[in-house]
């Protein structure tokens, strides 16, 4: 292999490299894994938090929530901006351990600021803040390290199998949580400090397992460590043409340019226009909730049910999107959602609904959440995959800011049923605009044979 | 070893074996530590669950019944005292978050932890006995029993049944307990507001105050933004805006007054001020209370209404009183107690 791409001087598509390391074919790479259990770890410890700030807040600080606005719109958009900083500083040092584990580190010590906040709303909000941050920071470097660490073709099961992990850890933080409460009558600060250990322990993981830009799985793929560097470094994506020098760090300037790539525009024009026709959980939730009519408190066992779907069609929708290609998965997943709509519109009620609809939100997760990682991947150099990651991500979150913001004017200015025909119009347009621009990009290295 | 062996052990440092025993050492002290913490934290806060009550609403008038905050066996429990605020405070009653009572109802609101979390409006008879319960949603908020003890009313917060998910939104519900009849979200009461129906999918209404006829109410809705007082009728099942900016009314003895939470400008994390609405001249006076407030208040007579603040040096709560009319000065009545309710 190390023949094949010396051959043809890089010209060939990033990931070919990859190919045979660090796993063996058949195998989920080590780094994959290890960033899987990190993630489960780490978001079992940030559920957990999450799932009783609000119950913090009243009963714990005698907070009225009505008052209490948790600047989240303002919050997102700081997380966008240090979400592509992150992006940029990991390509920018090959640094992607380094930032990915800062964000670690960072959300961890947040749930220290929470505790030592007390009642004040400053210091909360401080804290929550923190915490977003650290998870803008490490989302792109992650993403990037998982598919630095792959074989071109079964990244889909390598994010089929990280994003499954990742779930896991979602489902058990808030069960987790309300055990704690139940066990401590209501000691909120224990919730605090568990999750705190539990997120020290995912940042202790990430260091010990996940390899860091010294060890020759990154070198293989990212070239060398700074220093002399050591004959060709195989395996360079293309854009970045050297032939054997090391080439320069790639500049914040540089960013845009990523644009500049034809299949990673497309899929970032597919992912945006997609995410501007996604209304966002909650509100499917709460039309769930409408049409069935039932108690508010099984409401947080909705999410739950999407996320036993997704967890559990995860890998098999990654090994699918290898066999198949991304864009068809990608394409699929959002045509569940378009059902969602539908039966949300429809005259079924009841179990079926409840069962059907959260059967198709979880598949149009399983099928577009590690996929669109896994589409994008093969089109980016493997010196930009942290940048280009956090551009899509911050483009696809954008779009669904957007959205939900629409449809949430939509909903009070015309009723539910008129907004979720436009929602669902909207996705159809998307979809089909979505799958043109696609269609450029089937061309595009998904399907490397190996040789 | 090769050359490239030993470079690459470098590069990736410790051995597998280590890295393991290192995590696992280090995984052990973190758990040491939760369990510590949370067997610490567990320790001496059994929350009272119990229902069952040391005394009952007989006794005769003049009682100030309340929820007590303090510290050791009587917390999170009702107890009662002269309505002068003195004297032993015999507590054991029952363990609400919420608490009000009148003529020989009373209505206690309790939240039990669990997976998931459950609230119940508890219907108490005169002997401070369990009627009915009422599963609820949410965080319990408010609790109004009408002066006759036939209508009762209650406010929860509620979380993530908005497309913003960290924003609350509240559920209010009414219990006739003479009828049976429970509304337990009256959001679909057709509302007007300047003279027109109104309908939003965003509407939240709070802190319900009976009239003597058991049929009027007045309540706070708020809707994009705004809040406005209402004045709802039962039997009609309508509501209609009176007033803006004014919350948690409660109705005066004599029905003729309405005391309510104002918003100021700048009121940091209670950006209210306790107002007193005169019901026949549409005139609003401000109270002596200085301080924000954020509770439904109680009129302990006719010239007098009591109120829970935050305590000082991080004590949960005081009861407080302040003459009706503006004049005077806040009293302190009881301190670490919460929900008061006075028995006439």
């Amino acid at each position: 292999m190390y023949l094949a791409s010396s051959r043809e001087t890089g010209a060939q598509p990033e990931g070919t490299a990859a190919v045979r390391a660090p796993a063996a074919r058949g195998r989920v790479a080590g780094p994959v894994l290890a960033l899987g259990a990190v993630s489960l770890v780490t978001d079992i410890s940030s559920e957990m938090v999450t799932a009783v700030l609000p119950l913090y807040f009243v009963l714990g600080l005698g907070l009225n929530p009505l008052q209490f606005g948790f600047l989240d719109g303002l919050y997102n958009g700081v997380t966008a901006l240090v979400r592509l900083l992150g992006g940029h500083a990991a390509d920018r040092r090959g640094g992607h351990k380094l930032v990915a584990g800062s964000g670690y580190a960072l959300s961890a010590l947040s749930r220290l600021g929470l505790l030592l906040a007390g009642g004040s709303t400053l210091g909360i909000g401080g804290a929550l803040a923190a915490d977003r941050v650290g998870k803008g920071v490490r989302t792109a470097p992650r993403d990037a390290l998982i598919s630095l660490s792959s074989p071109a073709d079964s990244l889909g099961r390598a994010f089929g199998v990280h994003r499954a992990m990742d779930t896991t850890g979602a489902l058990l933080g808030p069960l987790a949580a309300f055990a704690l409460l139940w066990a401590t009558a209501d000691a909120y600060d224990a919730v605090f400090v568990v999750s705190f250990c539990v997120g020290v322990l995912g940042v202790l993981m990430f260091l010990a397992f996940v390899p860091g830009r010294g060890s020759p799985a990154m070198a293989r793929t990212l070239g060398p460590a700074p220093g002399p560097a050591p004959g060709p470094a195989p395996g360079l994506a293309p854009g970045v043409r050297t032939s054997g020098a090391q080439p320069p760090p790639p500049r914040l300037r540089a960013v845009p340019g990523l644009l500049g790539e034809h299949v990673f525009r497309r899929v970032l024009g597919a992912a945006t226009l997609l995410g501007a026709a996604t209304i966002g959980d909650a509100f499917v939730y709460l039309l769930l909730q409408r049409r069935l009519e039932f108690a508010t408190s099984w409401f947080p066992l909705l999410p739950l049910g999407t996320a036993a779907v997704f967890l559990l069609l995860a890998v098999p929708f990654g090994r699918l999107a290898d066999r198949t290609g991304r864009r068809l998965p990608f394409l699929y997943g959002h045509a569940a959602l378009l059902l969602v709509y539908a039966l949300l519109l429809g005259p079924f009620g009841g179990l079926p609904l409840l069962c059907a609809a959260l059967l198709l939100h979880g598949v149009f997760y399983a099928a577009t959440d590690g996929v669109l990682m896994a589409l994008a991947a093969p089109a980016l150099p493997a010196r930009r995959k942290a940048s280009g990651m956090a551009v899509l991500q911050t483009g696809q979150a954008l779009g669904r800011l957007l959205a939900a913001v629409a449809f949430g004017a939509a909903w009070t200015l015309w009723g539910t049923t008129l907004a979720l025909a436009l929602a669902g119009t909207g996705l159809a347009v998307a979809l089909a605009l979505a799958a043109l621009l696609l269609r450029g990009t089937r061309a595009n290295p998904v399907r490397i044979q190996e040789d | 070893m090769s050359a490239a062996e030993t470079a690459r052990s470098r590069t990736r440092g410790p051995s597998l074996r280590a890295r393991i025993a290192a995590l696992g050492a280090a995984a052990a002290v973190l758990a040491t530590v939760a369990v510590t913490y949370t067997v610490q934290a567990a320790g001496g806060r059994a929350e009272p669950t119990a229902v069952d009550s040391a005394f009952g609403l007989d006794g005769g008038g003049g009682r100030l019944l309340f929820r007590s905050t303090r510290d050791g066996a009587g917390e999170g429990r009702v107890a009662r005292l002269p309505v002068s605020g003195d004297g032993a405070r015999p507590t054991g009653g029952p363990a609400c978050r919420r608490f009000h009572a009148a003529a020989g109802t009373g209505l206690c609101l309790q939240r039990r932890t669990g997976i998931p979390p459950r609230s119940y409006a508890v219907v108490l008879d005169e002997d401070l006995k369990e009627k009915r319960r009422v599963p609820l949603d949410g965080i319990p908020n408010r609790a109004r029993v009408s002066a006759s003890g036939r209508m009762l009313s209650w406010t929860n917060f509620t979380s993530g049944d908005s497309y913003n998910q960290s924003s609350f939104s509240t559920r209010t519900g009414i219990l006739d307990t003479r009828t049976g009849y429970l509304v337990k979200n009256i959001e679909g009461i057709q509302l007007t507001v300047d003279g027109r129906r109104y309908h939003a999918p965003d509407v939240n209404y709070w802190g319900v105050t009976f009239a003597d006829d058991d049929n009027r109410f007045y309540a706070t809705v708020s809707t994009k933004g705004k809040t406005y007082l209402v004045e709802g009728d039962m039997r009609t099942w309508s509501a209609r805006a009176v007033r803006e900016n004014a919350e948690c009314p409660s109705l005066s003895p004599d029905g003729r007054r309405l005391a309510f939470k104002k918003k100021v400008p700048g009121g940091g994390r209670a950006p209210w001020r306790l107002h007193v609405l005169d019901l026949r001249t549409q005139r609003e006076r401000p109270l002596a209370e200085r301080r924000g407030v954020d509770d439904q208040v109680l009129w302990l007579d006719s010239a007098r209404i009591a109120y829970a603040l935050p305590g000082k040096s991080g004590r949960e709560s005081d009861i407080w009183s302040v003459p009706a009319d503006g004049t005077g000065e806040p009293r302190l009545r009881v301190r670490d107690a919460s929900s008061p309710a006075v028995l006439r």
